[in-house]
C-alpha cells in the first residue's frame, strides 16, 4: 500500500475531515469518492454557511427596508466580490450570478441571436460537454449562421492547425472549454482567444472542469466570456458565474424578463437595470450565491497551487497504477490534463465495470460523459472516468485498482 | 408448462441460495453470457432500444399463440437481467405477459437495474416487451 506522501503542503486527512460526506459507507464498504468531476463534495464550512442562512437571515435581496432583507442582500454582494476577486474580474458588476455553466452559456447564446448574421461563423471544439454544443447549434438554426467544428486528435488535444484554417473574418464567436469533462484535456485557451481576436472574433470558456483545478484569471487570458459552476468546486449545485467583458454585456441583450431586472416598467415601454441585474431577473439563489463564496474560501484557504501540485501526484500515480491492468486503455493521453482518468478495459462494457464499482464503495463515472462526439471518435460506447479531488488518496486509488481488477475477473 | 408467477418465484429461489451480491452477480454474468443471442438481423436500428448507458435490442415472434422473445444487449450486466427477463416472459400467451409483473427483480436484488433513471434500456425494454403482447393479443382478438 502506497502512504500520503509527508511533504505535501497540506494534510490530506485533515482536509478529508472537513468533509462529512466522505465517512459514509455505500454498499458496507467506505465510499471512494472519484465522480469529482460531475460533483465534488462540500466541506462543513460551506454546509455551516447555508444552515447559517436559513436559520438566521433568509429573506429576499435588493428590495427590502428590513434588516434580514439588508443581511442578505450584503452577504450576496459579498459572495460576488469574492468571485470577482477569485477570477481577476475587473468589476463586480460584471461578476453575473447563474444558475450554474449551462445556464450561462444559454445567457450568451441567446443573446448573440440578435447579433450574428447568416454569413457569419461560429466555432465550437470538438471536446465539448453537449451544453457548450447545443446552444450554439441552436443559436445557428435560428441565425443561418454557420458552426464549424475544432477537429480532435487521438490523444485527446484538439487539432490547432486545424482551428487556425477555420478562422477567417467571418468568425464571430469561437466556444471552447478550458478543460474536457470526458477526458481532462487542459485546451490551449490562450492561443486560441489570442488568433480568434486576431481575427476580430470573441471567445466563450467554459470553465466548469477547470475552475476546481485552475485559478483563472480572466484579464490575463483577455478572455470575453468565462462560465463556471459552484457544485464542481466544493459549492452547492443550482449556482454559477458568468464573467463578461463590459462592452460585451452591455451590448447582449436580457436573457429573461422580471423583476430585479427592470429600471422603469409601463405599458408603453420598459428600460432594462444596468449591470448585474439586467441579467439577473427574478429572485435568484440567494443562499447558493453566498454559499458559492464560501467555497471559494475554503479552496483559497488551501490554495489553488497546493491543490493542483497535490492532484497532479494523484493523477500520476493512479495512471502509473491503472496502466498495469492487462488491457486498460486510458483514453486522452496527453501531459497536460486535470485529474481525470478516462478509461476502458477491452472487451467490457463501462455500465458493467460502473456497476461492479459501484458495489465495492467506489463512485465513477460510466457513459458518454455527454460528449457524444468524443465517444464517437474513439468508436466507443462510453468511458469509465475516474476523476479526482485534493481530498482524496492514494489509498483509495489503490482500492480503485483493485476493484477495476476484480471486475475485470468477473467480466472478462 | 409454467406459468410466470411460477417461473419468476424459480428465479427468486435460485437467488436465494447465494450469500452475497458477489456470487449473484457473478451468476447474473453466467446467465448474460448464455443468453440466446438476438438474429443479427434484427439487431438494428429498428429493433434498438437506447438506453444512455447501454443499449438493448429485442424481438418477438409468435408460435402457437405464445410469444417467443430474443434479446441482446452491448452491457453483459444489462445481458444477464435480460436473460432472467425472456426466461420469465418468453414462451407465454400475450395476455399472461400483458397480466404479469416485474417485482421479482426487486426480491433477487437488482432492483437499481430497473430503475427509470438508470438509462441502461431496461425499463424501455420491459415497455417492449408489454408492447408486443398488446399488439399480438390485439391481432388474436381480431381473428377470433
Amino acid at each position: 500500500m502506497a502512504s500520503v506522501d509527508t511533504s505535501l503542503q497540506f494534510d490530506v486527512e485533515k482536509i478529508r475531515a472537513d468533509f462529512p460526506i466522505l465517512k459514509r459507507k455505500v454498499n458496507d464498504k467506505p465510499l471512494v469518492y472519484f465522480d469529482n468531476a460531475a460533483t465534488s463534495q462540500t466541506p462543513q464550512a460551506v454546509i455551516d454557511v447555508i444552515v447559517d442562512y436559513y436559520s438566521r437571515y433568509n429573506a429576499n435581496i435588493h428590495r427590502g427596508v428590513h434588516a434580514l432583507s439588508q443581511e442578505a442582500t450584503d452577504a450576496y454582494e459579498q459572495a460576488r466580490i469574492k468571485i470577482q476577486k477569485h477570477f481577476n474580474i475587473p468589476k463586480p458588476y460584471q461578476t453575473l450570478f447563474t444558475a450554474g455553466t449551462t445556464h450561462g452559456i444559454n445567457i450568451v447564446a441567446s443573446g448573440f441571436a440578435s447579433i450574428l448574421k447568416a454569413e457569419d461563423e461560429v466555432i465550437v471544439s470538438a471536446l465539448e460537454h453537449h451544453s457548450n454544443i447545443v446552444p450554439w447549434q441552436m443559436l445557428c438554426e435560428k441565425t443561418g449562421a454557420e458552426l464549424k467544428v475544432i477537429p480532435m486528435l487521438e490523444n485527446g488535444t484538439l487539432d490547432m492547425h486545424a482551428f487556425e484554417a477555420l478562422l477567417s473574418d467571418q468568425t464571430k464567436l469561437v466556444f471552447v472549454n478550458h478543460v474536457s469533462n470526458a477526458l481532462g484535456t487542459v485546451n490551449p485557451i490562450e492561443e486560441i482567444i489570442e488568433k480568434t481576436h486576431k481575427v476580430g472574433g470573441a471567445v466563450l470558456v467554459d470553465g466548469a472542469q477547470a475552475a476546481p483545478h485552475i485559478k483563472a484569471d480572466v484579464q490575463a487570458l483577455d478572455v470575453d466570456f468565462y462560465v463556471v459552476s459552484a457544485h464542481k468546486m466544493c459549492g452547492p449545485t443550482g449556482v454559477g458565474m458568468l464573467y463578461g467583458k463590459e462592452e460585451w454585456l452591455e451590448k447582449l441583450p436580457p436573457y429573461q424578463g422580471g423583476g430585479e431586472m427592470i429600471d422603469q416598467v409601463t405599458f408603453e415601454k420598459t428600460t432594462y437595470a444596468g449591470l448585474p441585474h439586467k441579467f439577473e431577473a427574478g429572485t435568484p439563489n440567494i443562499c447558493g450565491g453566498i454559499a458559492f463564496g464560501a467555497a471559494l474560501d475554503y479552496m483559497n484557504g488551501i490554495g489553488f497551487d497546493q491543490i493542483a501540485a497535490y492532484e497532479h501526484e494523484l493523477l500520476e500515480y493512479a495512471t502509473a497504477q491503472l496502466k498495469t491492468i492487462e488491457g486498460l486503455r486510458i483514453y486522452g493521453d496527453t501531459l497536460n490534463k486535470t485529474a481525470v482518468i478516462s478509461f476502458n478495459i477491452e472487451g467490457i462494457h463501462p455500465y458493467d465495470m460502473g456497476t461492479i464499482l459501484d458495489k465495492l464503495g467506489i463512485a465513477v463515472r460510466t457513459g458518454h460523459h455527454c460528449a457524444q462526439p468524443i465517444m464517437d471518435f474513439y468508436k466507443i460506447p462510453g468511458t469509465v472516468r475516474a476523476s479526482f479531488a485534493f481530498y482524496n488518496t492514494k489509498e483509495e486509488i489503490d482500492i480503485l485498482v483493485a476493484g477495476v481488477e476484480r471486475a475485470r475477473n468477473m467480466l472478462v | 408448462m409454467k406459468s410466470i408467477p411460477e417461473i419468476q418465484q424459480e428465479i427468486v429461489e435460485e437467488f436465494e441460495m447465494f450469500d452475497d451480491w458477489m456470487q449473484r452477480y457473478e451468476y447474473m454474468i453466467e446467465l448474460g453470457k448464455s443468453l440466446p443471442l438476438i438474429d443479427e438481423k434484427y439487431k438494428t436500428e429498428e429493433y434498438i432500444i437506447k438506453g444512455c448507458q447501454s443499449k438493448v435490442w429485442v424481438h418477438a415472434d409468435l408460435n402457437d399463440d405464445k410469444i417467443e422473445f430474443t434479446a441482446d444487449s452491448d452491457a453483459i450486466i444489462t445481458k444477464g437481467i435480460i436473460a432472467i427477463l425472456i426466461r420469465s416472459f418468453s414462451g407465454q400467451p400475450p395476455q399472461e405477459i400483458l397480466d404479469a409483473d416485474t417485482s421479482f427483480i426487486d426480491k433477487i436484488g437488482l432492483k437499481e437495474h430497473l430503475s427509470p433513471t438508470r438509462a441502461n434500456g431496461l425499463v424501455s425494454m420491459i415497455k417492449q416487451i408489454k408492447l408486443y403482447a398488446i399488439a399480438y393479443q390485439a391481432q388474436a382478438d381480431s381473428k377470433s
